[in-house]
């Protein structure tokens, strides 16, 4: 039991001081990442620009979904875009081409928990830069969003959810690179589908019914259309709590493919170049 | 993989509405043709050798290139072409022809002898653009975030500028020029331009062309060269 309480203390403390040596590394680039930030922006602006023009000629709704929906649902878009990101299929290429696995795979750690702690705490840094640019946002586009205490509540847990389940299914993905170094066609059509059922491109109910049903089974809504909808849209408790639960699911199911993937890759893992 | 992802969002809107501030879809697939295949044509020749320019300049290579006895402008120009991607040009074309197709007016001679000449424009517009910010390496050597913001700011082509607001219609107008590179050679096709709009395009052009070599020279002396 202490050995336990132990090794639970050390991943602890492994996982606080790689988020907090991220997070003074990316403070050293703030302009570099404002830049990167700024550049995101252009993508849900087109988006919220093209749906609030066609809500307005349809005298303010599309779907049921309002001007100020759709201005509140892009603005909070962008700091869930920022959530998604998280270490590519093309990272795992890179450290199995580059030799870097095999250095990894010496330390006591499994290189899957460096992947999460670094990022988290880079999250923690875009969150506090894209503050001003949700302010700038609000100012011009005039959002509609009065949420409950539950929503905020449950949208601040979904947020990591989504960056969960995006870092487990991307690293799930990326295994596919101890059988090729090439992934990015694999990866690139793995993105298209997302972005077309996460709820990326618009909001999931203007996609044609069958678009929507094909989602409800798959990972990417909880990633996207979910934690936005937390916030902005007008979900139940039970709606809210439920789909905590199935971001929970996904995150254990992808987890335990990804473990069972891993155990079959590192075997025929052979470091390239040597 | 972009195309298809732009002609799914386009076919969405269009499952929602017919027209979008007065342009129907066969319109809008001009203009995003358009956009694509300016984008090829960008990323083809002005963009590898902009790249090259910006790098060049923190290298020290740049000297190389200015000692020759040749229009130094001209000469960082049009050192490369990437001909692999001239796939957009085609795609593009593709998407434009269709949307052509599909137009009910049909495209006159006159108006596409017009889109043409004010394609080249754009073109022109886009690659002093360019230009001005690449000689800004000669004071700030990393320039190559800005190149991520204008791959962002270039996607807003897709739709016609008039459906933005203000402050960011006039961002795209004339901070960068995306507007006059694409929505007013997308006017010609389908027959809305105004000779003003014309005539304003041209002259931006111009005026654009000399500050940019103006630019390029102020640059240029204040150059010392990496290794001097």
């Amino acid at each position: 039991m202490t050995t336990e309480a132990g090794r639970l203390r050390s991943y602890a403390d492994y996982y606080a001081t790689r988020a907090r040596t991220q997070i003074q590394a990316n403070f050293q680039y703030r302009v570099a990442t404002y830049m990167w930030l700024v550049g995101m922006l252009a993508e849900p602006i087109v988006y919220l620009v093209v749906w609030t023009t066609i809500a307005e000629q349809q005298g303010g709704a599309v779907q049921g979904i309002t001007r100020g929906q759709f201005a509140a649902y892009y603005i909070v878009w962008t700091l869930v875009r920022n959530m998604n990101i998280v270490f590519t299929p093309y990272g795992w290429e890179w450290r199995i081409r580059e030799g870097q696995l095999s250095a990894a795979l010496l330390r006591p750690l499994h290189p899957l928990h460096e992947d999460i702690a670094g990022f988290a705490g880079w999250k923690v840094v875009t969150i506090v830069l894209w503050l001003p640019i949700a302010a700038a946002l609000w100012v011009a586009f005039d959002p509609e969003l009065d949420p409950t205490l539950l929503e905020v509540a449950v949208f601040g847990v979904a947020i990591w959810g989504a960056y969960l389940i995006r870092t487990m299914f991307l690293s799930a993905l990326g295994m596919v690179t101890f059988w090729t170094t090439r992934v990015s066609a694999l990866f690139e059509l793995v993105v298209a589908l997302e972005l077309l059922l996460s709820g990326r491109l618009v909001p999931l109910p203007l996609m044609p019914d069958w678009a929507e049903r094909i989602a409800d089974v798959l990972p990417f809504k909880w990633t996207f259309y979910f934690p936005i909808d937390a916030l902005v849209g007008d979900l139940s408790r039970r709606e809210l709590l439920g789909g905590l639960g199935m971001q929970l699911f996904w995150i254990v199911v992808l987890t335990a493919l990804f473990y069972v993937v891993w155990r079959f890759a590192v075997r025929r893992y052979s470091a390239v170049g040597n | 993989m972009a195309v298809g992802t732009a002609l799914v969002v386009l076919a969405l809107v269009y499952s929602h509405t017919d027209e979008l501030n007065g342009w129907v879809q066969s319109e809008l697939l001009v203009v995003m043709g358009i956009q694509i295949l300016l984008g090829g044509v960008i990323r083809t020749t002005i963009q590898p050798n902009m790249q090259r320019l910006m790098e060049e300049v923190r290298d020290g290579k740049l000297d190389f290139a200015l000692t020759k006895p040749e229009d130094s402008q001209l000469l960082v120009s049009v050192r490369d072409v990437r001909i692999w991607r001239a796939v957009d040009v085609f795609s593009g074309g593709a998407v434009l022809a269709y949307g052509v197709a599909g137009l009910e007016r049909g495209v006159g001679v006159g108006d596409a002898l017009l889109f043409a000449a004010l394609l080249a424009l754009g073109a022109v517009t886009i690659y002093c653009f360019w230009l001005v910010i690449a000689t800004l390496a000669f004071w700030i050597v990393n320039v190559w975030e800005i190149l991520e913001l204008f791959e962002g700011i270039y996607q807003t082509g897709r739709w016609p500028v008039s459906i933005y607001p203000a402050w960011l219609r006039f961002g795209v107008t004339f901070l960068v020029p995306i507007a006059f590179a694409i929505t007013v050679p997308a006017e010609a096709v389908t027959s809305r331009l105004e000779w003003p709009t014309a005539a304003l395009a041209v002259g931006f052009t111009v005026a654009l062309f000399g500050f940019a070599r103006w630019w390029w020279g102020f640059g240029l002396r204040h150059y010392s060269g990496a290794s001097a």
